[in-house]
């Protein structure tokens, strides 16, 4: 038996006593047991330094509300969970935990040496410092040297530095009742709501157990109404589930702890479950949280909150400790008195900060009970270092100040300033608040439009008489106010005194208080603390409560794990990864991938894999590609080109929807004939570019760029449902239907004229820009005649889910005739000696079709199309805008670079206005020189101009040349 | 997460479902050799911010795929009525200060 362990009583299981350690020590505990209320039957209160002054601190509560008791959980393996509560944390064999924020050691922290310099760490200490005083150094120096040294001494736990092992899971759900909360509100309205058994009741509470207070007071009668709950098959009870935010409509999100209470560490298994509950109506019944009393040093290990004493006495069988002297403004530390006194505690005296409460029936009580009741008394003072030791008591004159009034000697100091209901919740939803004076609270008034929410029991400030009390602020303390140290927020620092300065210092409302003081910032969100901050400004300003106005309460009540966010979505599922068919057969052959949106495409093939990093760098790159761009010029090149986006577009009216989309004219177009299309926004800018093929007079093959395919997608059931819904047409997306091999170059059609069926392949038959259905290779195939490459080629559509032996035969055959495969990049060499465009590199959002010199596309004699009207904008129509022209470096060998800025001189000074800049700039295989694409103001009457490009350490000259460097006849082409 | 009722599906469903389209009753002027630069500026750019109730285009993307109307308060979020694209925005989801006294909600 632990020292400080009840001989009976209490929820916890005395035949399984169970090990853990802290701090490396090893300790003893019972099932049922908290780490708190493990660790207070081992006598141990201090649990913590602080978080900037690394004060020595204790445990104040027994729930969630607490700030000090922050512990790191070590699992092992990578398992590491900073800041949590111990009054959470379920006790289990082996359990690993460790303060935090000290250093070296918890009785012994270098930083305890702030508490000596807490006068210049106040409020708006990061203000007034992080600016960088001159004398030391000014800003940068500051930055670099002390401020890290500050952050790194204030703090909580440490991050765990490795990915999460664990896993985490999701789970939907839909109820007509979800009440919030297990005690005795809670259960009473799950039970009689679910006795209509249509009516689904999900009841969840964040411990481990259900009955809230009942579990301290009346355990068997919470164990009943469970166990009836329990039978009910309308009833989903979430135990360990904290309900930690709430949002319109009755959405409420839960964290339920699924592996750390039960010790489990299967990978399998998950740690946590997000449940997203949809209920038709939110019950909340989230009780109240107890707020401490404001005096000074009333931070010390073994001070602590009246009702969570009780709490570890009567549900854990904990004597928090012998010596107990009570300060409290409400009834409910008398009860936590008589018990602890039968337990066999010594309590010393009951300090009463209300004057006439002497004469009160409960004081008559304790006095009875031998108990001294000192009315009209506060605390002005405690003793004592890593333990309190001792009381300093004053007596509370009518003027508001205090005078020392002896004292007594104790190793336990309990509080009680009243009950504050917990009605974030309902504050998360934008409900309105009221201010009840008589609780010193707010309480829930409206629910906000659209939400069905109701609170009840305490939360709704539904309380029995001991438990209300009105009492916020700080108590009186002789002297200066300013000498001594009240803390208001235990996790944040926050003293009175702070709240006190930001006041004087003109922080009137408490949203800018909050924010120079830090009061209320902390990861407990100010449970304890936020309504004595109020209390402390209302007085020092002479306002009133809701004069000062209230903070939002946010999402999450408790802190959540960024894992049971994340939830499944992590690692390849995070942004699932879009493969083509041919994605294995390149991976084996040397192909290095490149992201085009979520797709994985081969940007250039490196057969023999270099066996050193430094050989795979860019000289490696380049010599890849200029082989790949030789073979297709000079025999057949192979080249993936599955991404492209497609849409079938069928009915009627098809062709009369894609003259009226895109710029060309599309019902001249004959079946079986292609044509490159251009697609504008309203404004008359490209948005995306491709081709169109007619199959039927009814039914069109549409091809976008790879990264447009789903906004074109979405652009066309607009304007087909919205704007034009009188054409009859459907479009389907087809891209991942269709595997696409373009098959490039002089011999092109060598390789796959035996394979072809019922297509005539000869020139005549089948000219550029021509489209044919048949069989290939004895599978279905869509064959385009048509070259991003300037060569003879064909695009071979296949069923995706056949397409990978027909590629590899391909490869086969390209390798036999001195050919293969090639990829993204010497596809953009290849097109960019044709001075192709690519859309989204060439072309940037506001360029026209003339800018890019392809006015020819654009249908003149057509009534209307997207960006019609838009090209006939002053600006679009007014010369001098930027064309795409061509460069060429005076120094042939070079290549220029992307992005580069174009100006008229070689010794343009700084701030020169831009012609314009580099789109696209490539070491041309088949030129034996750099080339390079640009857009350039007036660019087209520019060609034979020298213009430069001024770089970090040079002045680059240019000439300006056609866009288009190779074959400009196209005779290649019609091979 | 919201709750958003398509008028096609005639269910309520959640907002990750849907997509957002840009305000809603806005006519595409035409044809363009009759539309003013003015007009045209217009329709592509000038929008309305106000606070309280819009019309918006939306889309039940990943539902049905169609594209409705809805009117939206921008201070409480609430969908006060969905309606199917090229039908007129229902009279009573009009802002209520235009609406007559006796009629308000």
């Amino acid at each position: 038996m632990t020292a400080f362990r009840s001989p009976a009583g209490g929820r916890i299981d005395r035949s399984k006593p169970i090990r853990f350690t802290f701090d490396g020590r090893q300790m003893h505990g019972h099932a049922g047991d908290t780490l708190a209320s493990a660790l207070l039957a081992n006598g141990v209160h201090l649990v913590g330094r602080s978080f900037k002054y690394h004060r020595p601190r204790g445990i104040v509560s027994a729930g969630a509300e607490e700030p000090n008791a922050l512990v790191t959980i070590d699992r092992g393996g990578g398992r590491e969970t900073p800041n949590l509560r111990a009054t959470q944390v379920e006790l289990h064999e082996g359990l690993v935990a460790r303060s935090q924020n000290r250093f070296p050691g918890l009785r012994f922290d270098i930083g305890g040496i702030n508490n000596a310099f807490s006068r210049f760490l106040g409020a708006g200490f990061y203000y007034k410092t992080f600016m960088g005083p001159r004398a030391l150094g000014g800003t940068k120096l500051w930055a670099r040297l002390f401020e890290p040294a500050i952050r790194r001494a204030a703090g909580l736990g440490r991050a765990p530095a490795g990915p999460d092992p664990d896993c985490y899971a999701n789970r939907f759900a839909h109820c007509e009742v979800l009440v919030i909360g297990g005690g005795e509100a809670g259960l009473a309205e799950a039970l009689r709501r679910s006795e209509d058994p249509a009516c689904r009741v999900i009841l969840c509470d964040e411990q481990a157990e259900f009955g809230g207070w009942m579990l301290v007071e009346a355990p068997e009668r919470a164990d009943e109404m469970v166990e009836a709950l329990s039978a009910r098959p309308n009833v989903t009870l979430l135990p360990r589930s904290q309900a930690f935010g709430a949002y319109a409509q009755n959405f409420v999100a839960i964290a339920q702890q699924l592996a750390d209470p039960l010790a489990l560490s299967d990978p399998e298994l998950p740690r946590e479950r997000l449940w997203q509950v949809r209920a038709g109506e939110v019950v909340l019944a989230s009780g109240a949280i107890e707020r401490p009393l404001v005096f000074p040093d009333n931070d010390r290990p073994g001070i602590l909150l009246a009702g969570a004493a009780e709490t570890y006495l009567r549900r854990y069988g904990v004597l928090p400790g012998r010596k107990i002297a009570i300060l409290t403004a409400c009834d409910t530390a008398y009860g936590a008195a008589f018990a602890l006194q039968d337990a066999g505690a010594e309590i010393v005296a009951i300090a009463e900060t209300r004057t006439a409460q002497g004469a009160s029936e409960i004081a008559a009580r304790a006095v009875a009970r031998g108990i001294p009741v000192l009315p009209g008394m506060t605390i002005v003072g405690t003793t004592g270092h890593l333990r309190v030791s001792g009381v300093q008591l004053g007596r509370i004159r009518p003027d508001g100040a205090a005078e020392p009034s002896g004292g007594f000697t104790a190793d336990t100091v309990l509080m009680s300033g009243g009950w504050t209901p917990s009605i974030h919740l309902f504050s998360q939803t934008k409900g309105k608040l009221r201010w009840e004076e008589g609780l010193g609270a707010y309480l829930p008034a409206t629910p906000a439009p659209g939400q069905t929410i109701r609170v009840i029991g305490a939360a709704a400030g539904e309380m029995p008489p001991e438990m209300r009390s009105p009492a916020i602020g700080a108590l009186p303390a002789p002297g200066s106010p300013d000498k001594v140290k009240a803390f208001v927020d235990f996790q944040n620092d926050v003293t009175a005194r702070d709240l006190r300065l930001a006041t004087r210092e003109g922080f009137r409302a408490i949203e800018h208080v909050k924010r120079y003081t830090t009061t209320g910032m902390a990861t407990d969100q100010g449970k304890t603390s936020n309504l004595n901050a109020l209390g402390i400004i209302a007085a020092e300003t002479g306002r009133s409560v809701p004069e000062i106005g209230l903070t939002t309460f946010r999402a999450p009540y408790t802190p959540v794990t960024f894992g049971l966010f994340a939830g499944q979505a992590r690692g390849d599922l995070f942004d699932p990864v879009r493969r083509t068919p041919m994605h294995d057969w390149a991976e084996r052959n040397g192909a290095v991938f490149e992201d085009v949106g979520a797709w994985k495409r081969a940007h250039y093939f490196l057969p023999r894999r270099p066996v050193d990093a430094a050989a795979s760098g860019h000289a490696a790159m380049h010599e890849a590609v200029q082989a790949e761009c030789r073979k297709v010029r000079e025999a057949v090149g192979l080249f993936d080109a599955s991404t492209l986006g497609k849409i079938e577009v069928v009915g009627p009216d098809a062709a009369e929807f894609l003259e009226r989309a895109y710029v060309n004219p599309v019902r001249s177009l004959a079946v079986g004939r292609c044509r490159y299309a251009l697609l504008l926004n309203e404004a008359g800018f490209i948005i995306d570019d491709g081709i169109i093929a007619r199959l039927a007079e009814d039914r069109f093959h549409v091809t976008t760029t790879t990264s447009g395919a789903a906004r074109v997608f979405g652009m066309f059931e607009d304007y087909l449902q919205t704007e034009w819904p009188d054409l009859k047409v459907w479009q389907t997306s087809v891209t991942e239907h269709w595997a696409v091999m373009a098959v490039q170059g002089p011999r092109a059609r060598d390789i796959i004229a035996d394979l072809v069926e019922g297509i005539d392949l000869s020139n005549a038959a089948f000219p550029h820009m021509a489209v044919r259905e048949g069989r290939i290779a004895g599978m279905p195939c869509r064959l385009f005649r048509v070259s991003f490459t300037g060569e003879l080629g064909y695009e071979i559509n296949v069923p995706a889910g056949l397409a990978l032996p027909l590629w590899e035969r391909l490869a086969e055959r390209a390798a036999e005739f001195g050919g293969g495969p090639y990829g993204t990049e010497a596809m953009h060499v290849l097109r960019a000696e044709k001075g192709h465009i690519i859309v989204g590199q060439d072309t940037d959002g506001t360029m026209t079709p003339d800018d890019m010199g392809l006015g020819w596309a654009i249908g003149k004699k057509k009534p209307d199309f997207i960006g019609k009207r838009g090209l006939m904008r002053p600006d679009l129509v007014a010369p001098g805008r930027k064309q795409l022209v061509g460069l060429v470096a005076e120094d042939r060998s070079r290549v220029l670079e992307e992005g580069a800025q174009i100006v008229p001189d070689s010794l343009a000074p700084a701030g020169t206005h831009a012609l314009g800049h580099v789109t696209s700039a490539y070491f041309s295989a088949a030129l034996g020189h750099g080339i390079a694409l640009a857009v350039v103001e007036d660019g087209r009457n520019r060609v034979g101009q020298v213009l430069h490009i001024p770089m970090e350490r040079e002045t680059i000259a240019v000439r300006v040349v056609e866009p288009v460097f190779l074959d400009p006849e196209g005779t290649r082409l019609h091979g | 997460m919201l709750l958003i009722r398509c008028p096609w599906c005639g269910m309520d469903r959640p907002e990750i479902e849907f997509r957002h389209a840009g305000a809603a009753h806005i006519t595409r002027p035409g044809p363009p050799d009759r539309v003013s630069d003015e007009e045209w500026a217009a329709f592509l750019y000038l929008r309305d911010n106000p606070k309280g109730r819009v019309a918006e285009r939306w889309r039940h993307v990943h539902g049905c795929g169609r594209f409705f109307n809805a009117v939206r308060d921008t201070v409480t979020d609430v969908f006060v009525v969905t309606y199917r694209a090229g039908e007129p925005r229902p009279p009573e989801s009009a802002p209520p200060e235009t609406l007559p006294p006796e009629t308000r909600p």
